[in-house]
């Protein structure tokens, strides 16, 4: 019955809070400067007075903000997003069409991350301050502290122009493979190196956060009396230190799976991706409100989709948390 | 006068003799060969690919292999043949026949008629190009059989005879767009063309891809079998590619200038500027006339005096860019340098300025004033900073002002600037791509692309008006000359640059320029040299 009562306490908040969202991004859009029927007029290359009451009529630009924000709200309910302005398609299918290699890009780069991140980090608070772990510490800041961007050139660089092992963009090869093993196989093979670079982001994120976490929880009173009762320290550092020291980054990755869908802008525009993060960055230069607007709804709803599941993993790792509630 | 005509006729004779020779030289070269496959860079992805509903740069690249005009452009914008093989334009100038190619078929089978081109320049153009619209108002058109299109005016139209390439006038097809809601037809996502290339796939953010048209009406042609338009949203990795095989030919905007000259050296790769005179993009410096002190000639006189063109040309644009003189580009049939010319002076700048009352306060500076630069990047932004530094030298501090595509547009088109940077293409004729910029009928607030600097000048609008319906040319030209002149005297805008927009391929790659469309031709003559 608790479990009953907090699940649905949970889905009225993420109702009110993406609900929220979304007319604070449908105003907030319309505040900045810059109009679309002017931008899509400049993309035509030509604009006359009647072209661009064609356009503001065809998407009802022309009516009153509030008519418009209620249109929309009633349309969405219906799971109708509109249409983007400047592809003239319906924007529902421009996001589905995306969203696998977007998810198959953040996803692969996520799990990359999640199973490397706390591994080194455990390693690295287990060996501290040995030569190890200041290895492992200054490469999880070099990748830290790298933007991104050049990060991707340089493993193009090297596994693509120097190497020629990986292709450097693209998600499968422009002469369509036969059979459906060698088409997942090409698709891996163009999935290497974007994943990384994204991973490897994650995964110095991920080393300094666990590594933290571990040497904190290291010197609470009750690992002190596990030691005591004479564990062997495997199993101290397992069984005590670990799990207490998921605890953040749990937390953490459940902030990142929110961000699953528009998190990798820089990494599609660098290997050529084609998925929904670069479809958001366009659609904010071309102030496609429509197209945009749908990005956000769909961000919206993964961030408070994981928002939820992380709070069942932590109640999970750590069954004090239900019960303080 | 004299003078000038009889180096203008040496200077045909000079091009014409150099085209003789690329000519032979061509020929010298092997036979073209069938087969492979071009791989090339588009960005952005394009928002459609039917010229007309789309108009923007990428949308063009792809669709005029699909779509075809009535007339093709040379170098020097002479009209070739296409769709129609042969045309006569009567003395008066009043009638336009065409006579149409008997052998051409649509890409699904269909017969190409008259009665297509009827169609598409009476019921197609005006409902969705909004460019060509008021060109093609002027003409009544009728199709007297099957293989013959008469097109009618009212009074004499000179750019006319320049509007009938795929860009301005792409051939639909009736059987497929009659009756229907233009933009919303199905059809717009796999469109039906008479090119030498066919639609056959799009794959949303990754590629367009084109096949061979195995029905051309042209034998043996096209050569290549296939064209992949490939999406590449990062210029580094865009010259990657070009690096590495992957793809085969780039342009306009594609590559950052400060990486053509590494690409440039390497010997598998070319690079050549030509194929943009239909085009003939040139870049600006926009005074709002309706505010002091632009409104002033000597104010704007002091701007371009204070701006080096040279350092410009060498530095910003890396030496792919020319000098302007004026508003007419020079590779345009009407282009004269007999004008005023702004050598880089900022002493004069300075007595100019001096002259108006703007001295100098206490911190040295005479006038402060807004810049709103052009949001295309890194380039463009460097030629804000230049701007900035050249005025500031003669005393005139600049604030530099940052905004998105969306906000720039919105700012310029409603007159609420300062200054602003922007290019334009001129196009093939300047009553098409050149009067807008400076008549003063065409000051329309909340219209981009219009005359938004404010500038008038009733002897302008005079010569503009009756050069776009003169018949004759030369007597076209002489008014053209004169509106050049007045123009440049009076800095109705401050030129920057004649860009020169760079088209990077493969040296295996043969016949990509070879004429005025540049790489928006058709490629039915485009081969890989084996």
């Amino acid at each position: 019955m608790r479990q009953l009562g907090f699940l649905v306490g949970w889905l009225v908040k993420a109702l009110v809070v993406v609900l929220a969202i979304t007319i604070l991004n449908f105003l907030l859009i319309r505040l900045a400067p810059g109009d679309p029927a002017i931008v899509m007029a400049g993309e035509a290359g030509a604009a006359d007075e009647r072209f661009l009451a064609q356009i503001r009529s065809d998407f009802g630009l022309d009516r009153p903000l509030l008519v418009q924000l209620g249109i929309y709200l009633k349309n969405v309910l219906t799971l109708d997003l509109g249409q983007s302005y400047r592809n003239q398609r319906a924007v529902v299918d421009m996001l589905f069409e995306r969203l696998p290699a977007t998810l198959l890009l953040t996803g692969s780069a996520y799990l990359f991350a999640l199973v490397f991140g706390p591994l080194l980090g455990a390693i690295a608070a287990m060996k501290a301050r040995t030569v190890y772990d200041s290895a492992l510490m200054v490469v999880a800041l070099f990748f830290y502290a790298t933007p991104i961007f050049w990060v991707g050139l340089l493993l193009i660089l090297v596994f693509s122009v120097q190497l020629g092992w990986l292709p450097p963009f693209g998600m499968q090869s422009l002469i369509p493979v036969e059979g459906t093993l060698a088409r997942t196989l090409d698709i891996l093979r163009h999935l290497i190196l974007p994943a990384v670079t994204l991973g490897l982001f994650y995964v110095a994120v991920y080393v300094r956060l666990t590594r933290a976490s571990m040497l904190e929880t290291a010197t609470l009173d009750y690992v002190k009396t596990a030691r005591a009762k004479g564990l062997p320290e495997w199993r101290v550092a397992t069984a005590h230190i670990l799990r207490t020291a998921l605890l953040p980054i749990i937390t953490f990755a459940g902030l990142q799976a929110g961000h699953l869908v528009g998190g990798a802008i820089v990494v599609e525009t660098v290997f050529a991706w084609p998925g929904i993060g670069r479809l958001a960055f366009d659609a904010l230069f071309q102030r496609d409100y429509n197209l945009l607007l749908g990005v956000f709804l769909l961000s919206a709803l993964m961030v408070v989709f994981f928002n939820m599941v992380t709070d069942i993993l932590l109640r999970v790792a750590d069954p004090r948390i239900g019960s303080r509630a | 006068m004299r003078p000038q005509r009889t180096i203008n006729r040496w200077a045909t004779g000079l091009a014409a003799a150099a085209v003789a020779l690329a000519v032979s030289g061509a020929a010298a070269q092997a036979e073209p060969q069938r087969g492979g496959t071009l791989n090339s860079t588009l960005w952005p992805e394009p928002p459609g690919i039917v010229i007309g509903i789309n108009l923007n740069a990428p949308t063009l690249l792809p669709s005029t292999k699909i779509f075809e005009g009535l007339l093709t452009y040379d170098f020097q914008l002479n009209p070739q043949p296409m769709l129609a093989e042969s045309w006569e334009v009567s003395e008066d100038g009043l009638t336009y026949t065409f006579n149409l190619r008997d052998d051409v078929t649509w890409h699904d089978g269909e017969p190409f008629t008259s009665q297509d081109v009827v169609y598409t320049l009476t019921e197609f153009i005006p409902e969705v190009h909004a460019r060509s619209r008021p060109t093609f108002a002027r003409a009544k058109v009728e199709a007297p059989d099957d293989h013959t299109v008469v097109l009618t005016l009212e009074e004499p139209y000179g750019p006319l005879i320049r509007s009938f390439d795929a860009i301005g006038a792409p051939i639909v097809p009736e059987h497929v767009y009659a009756g229907s809601d233009i933009r919303e037809n199905p059809v717009n996502r796999s469109p039906i063309g008479t090119g030498p290339f066919k639609f056959s796939e799009w794959k949303s953010g990754e590629y367009i891809h084109l096949v061979r048209n195995d029905d051309y009406y042209l034998d043996g042609r096209p050569y290549l079998d296939e064209i992949y338009y490939r999406f590449i949203p990062d210029s580094a990795s865009r010259a990657l590619a070009l690096e590495t095989g992957q793809v085969q030919l780039a342009t306009q905007n594609d590559i950052e200038l400060v990486d053509l000259g590494r690409l440039e050296a390497m010997p598998h790769l070319e690079v050549t500027t030509k194929g943009w005179e239909w085009g003939a993009p040139i870049s600006w410096l926009e005074m709002n006339h309706r505010r002091e002190p632009f409104g002033d000639v000597r104010f704007r006189k002091a701007v371009m005096y204070a701006l080096d063109h040279a350092f410009i040309r060498d530095n910003i644009f890396f030496g792919y860019a020319k000098v302007p003189t004026g508003p007419i580009h020079s590779s345009s049939p009407f282009y004269t340098d007999d004008v005023v010319t702004y050598e880089h002076d900022p002493d004069k700048a300075r007595a100019l300025l001096d002259e108006m009352g703007l001295t100098p306060d206490g911190d040295g500076v005479r006038a402060e004033i807004g810049l709103l630069g052009l949001p295309y990047g890194e380039l463009w932004d460097r030629l804000s900073q230049y701007i900035k530094q050249a005025l500031g030298e003669v005393g005139v501090e600049v604030t530099l002002e940052a905004s998105d595509v969306a906000g720039w547009g919105s700012r310029i088109a409603n007159w609420d600037v300062d200054m602003s940077t922007t290019y334009l293409t001129t196009l093939s004729d300047p009553a098409l791509g050149v009067a807008r910029s400076y008549i003063t009928d065409n000051q329309k607030k909340g219209v981009l692309f219009t005359n938004t600097a404010g500038y008038s000048n009733p002897e302008v609008d005079r010569l503009f008006a009756e050069a776009a319906s003169e018949p004759n040319h030369e007597k076209r030209l002489e008014m053209y000359h004169e509106v050049q002149k007045i123009i440049a005297d009076e800095v109705a805008l401050a030129w920057l640059a004649e860009l020169q927009w760079p088209t990077v391929h493969d040296a295996k790659l043969k016949n990509v320029v070879r004429n005025g469309l540049g790489p928006n031709d058709n490629f039915a003559e485009a081969y890989f040299e084996q």
